[in-house]
């Protein structure tokens, strides 16, 4: 119900019914100011951002552009084979200029004036340093005491993983495994444990929704059921699925496990889903869609989604596994970047199986395509009214993991995090 | 290239014509018919294309898969309504030989949804191989490299 008496439909900032999570304000999501705090407190300090696999840039002078929040930055492996992270912008008139989306080369120019940078970031070459000889006097130039050493790109801090780089604007930023969590590594190292990966390639698709309720899709275990008809009737997600829901001692990262075809004996579909759209009788005309081979790796469960706050989540759905790369774009859209993996010692027929399960997935999957939709509905929502709030309530108004999934948890667990950091 | 004679020619035209008519037209069930059941449809990201890495949106290995996604379409994904239309330029034939023809042709798909203006919604090319069988001519395979690689929001329909 809306609050009777309102004092204004366009609050200056989120207004919060108590010391609760379980009701956000639709003012969190609908105001440019906030999400610059957000960019700031999230993206450029003191968290680890996600900017790719080391896959994509396997040999000595390959490099990838992708962001860390807004910004602009560069993957790139050195001559060397170390990896780095620096931003892309010119450190003489800051130009953002590698435009180029990925490749293999020595060093960067900047086109503008041709400043030149190695693979790392250190400055090489300034055109016109030493100034211009002509009639044997030196003109222009520049200053004596200028140090190329102090003048390169700017540099993130690295850490990798199993095979994942991340990076980060903070070089004070707690170590990975710390900002990680006890209990969210295992769940990180059960996908990534080091094995050589195969990359498969990317979906990329622009949501017009704000960048957190992309976490929050991937925190709510109570819509798959619901919303993808196609999860419930195949037994892939279902209410009475065995399954877990873990966080961080933090809140913030989560991951969402569950086992496929391990509900009790009995129960049916219908009551566990308890919606009319559910389609008891449907059957796949090609059942090669659903061609689940289980792998050593899984120890059991069939699914495990990962959510690593701000900046990516980690999916296992059966066999199909990828990232999935938050890129925002102000407080109203956010760019959503899947990249699609294997394993190198995967078969012909395991890879085949891979790329059949991603027509599942991405901005045009049987399961994830409405995901979109429905993030930019919701968005539409908030913004005719950021007075109001959301209701995040199944299962009661606390923070804790479950051992079931009939529960939003999660996300009153993130913005249990999100109070903390916003409002200090 | 020669040996491609002009009522050949005309029923290709005449096939890429039909095909946008009718995946515009709101009729899903039209789709899965105009490809053989041992077919291939794949809807790749030119970036993928180029770099040869082999995921695809979409990628389906039988008309079965076809009519499985047209029911996806009408009775599983929620989406927010809207139109689509084809524009797609005439085929560029690459190669023929009896009863099959290797062709690609541009296209552009505008998208308009009920409250808001039309906008450009996906801009590619079909590479394409149609053969002839007893009920005309069908796509044994259609590959839609996309230029659009950022995808506004998700698609739905088939392009």
């Amino acid at each position: 119900m809306d609050r009777s008496t309102i004092d204004t439909v366009f609050p200056a900032l989120p207004v919060w019914e108590g010391e609760g999570t379980s009701r956000v304000p639709f003012a969190a999501y609908t105001s440019e100011e906030l999400h610059r705090r957000e960019l700031e407190r999230f993206f450029y300090r003191r968290h680890w951002c996600y900017v790719g696999l080391e896959i994509e840039i396997a040999k000595p002078g390959d490099f990838k552009r992708t962001v860390v929040g807004e910004r602009s930055v560069i993957l790139t492996r050195a001559l060397d084979g170390t990896i780095h992270v620096v931003e892309n912008v010119c450190a003489h008139r800051g130009m953002s200029f590698c435009r180029a989306r990925s490749g293999n080369r020595k060093d960067f120019t900047c086109p503008y004036h041709q400043w030149n940078y190695s693979l790392k970031g250190d400055l090489q070459g300034v055109p016109f340093r030493r100034g211009v000889k002509q009639d044997g006097k030196v003109h222009g130039g520049m200053p004596a005491d200028f140090d190329p050493s102090t003048n390169g790109l700017n540099k993130l801090k690295v850490a990798t993983r199993g095979g994942v780089v991340f990076a980060s604007f903070d070089h004070d930023v707690e170590p990975l495994e710390q900002f990680l969590g006890p209990a969210i590594v295992p769940w990180f190292d059960r996908l990534f444990d080091g094995r050589a990966l195969k990359l498969l390639g990317y979906n990329r698709q622009r949501i017009p929704g704000n960048w957190k309720l992309m976490q929050e899709n991937i925190k709510d275990p109570y819509h798959p059921g619901l919303l993808h008809t196609w999860f419930v009737t195949f037994g892939l997600w279902r209410a009475d699925n065995r399954s877990r829901l873990v966080m961080d001692e933090r809140f913030r990262h989560a991951a969402m496990i569950s086992t496929r075809g391990s509900s009790a004996a009995g129960s049916d579909a219908k009551q566990v889903t308890q919606v009319a759209s559910f389609k008891q009788d449907m059957k796949l005309e090609d059942p090669r869609f659903l061609d689940i081979v289980a792998e050593p790796w899984w120890h059991g469960p069939t699914a495990v989604m990962t959510t690593i706050f701000p900046s990516v989540i980690l999916q296992q759905q059966v066999n199909s596994v990828s990232t999935r790369h938050i890129q925002p774009d102000g407080h109203g859209a956010f760019d959503f970047v899947w990249t699609h993996f294997g394993f190198a010692d995967d078969s012909d027929e395991m890879t085949q199986r891979r790329l059949r399960q991603a027509n599942l997935f991405g901005p045009a999957g049987f399961v994830s395509a409405d995901d979109g939709e429905v993030i930019e509905l919701s968005q539409q929502g908030f913004e005719q009214k950021p007075f109001h709030r959301t209701l995040a309530e199944l299962g009661g108004t606390d923070v804790a993991d479950t051992e079931h999934m009939v529960t939003e948890t999660l996300i009153r667990g993130m913005y249990r995090y999100w109070r903390e950091v916003m409002e200090a | 290239m020669s040996d491609l004679d002009f009522a050949t020619f005309q029923a290709l035209v005449r096939l890429y014509a039909d095909y946008a008519a009718a995946v515009d037209s709101g009729d899903w069930d039209l789709w899965p018919e105009f490809f053989v059941d041992d077919c291939t449809y794949r809807l790749v990201p030119r970036e993928n294309h180029e770099r040869n890495l082999p995921l695809a949106t979409l990628a389906f290995e039988s008309k079965a898969m076809l009519k499985d996604r047209v029911y996806g379409i009408r009775e599983t994904l929620f989406h927010d309504p809207y139109y689509q239309r084809h524009v797609v330029g005439p085929p560029l034939v690459i190669g023929c030989a009896p009863g099959r023809i290797e062709s690609e042709s541009n296209y552009a798909v505008f998208r308009t949804k009920l409250d808001g203006a039309t906008t450009v919604f996906n801009v590619g090319r079909t590479i394409d191989v149609v053969v002839d069988t007893p009920a005309g001519w069908k796509f044994k395979s259609r590959t839609l490299v996309y230029d659009s690689e950022m995808i506004p929001n998700s698609i739905i329909y088939p392009l």
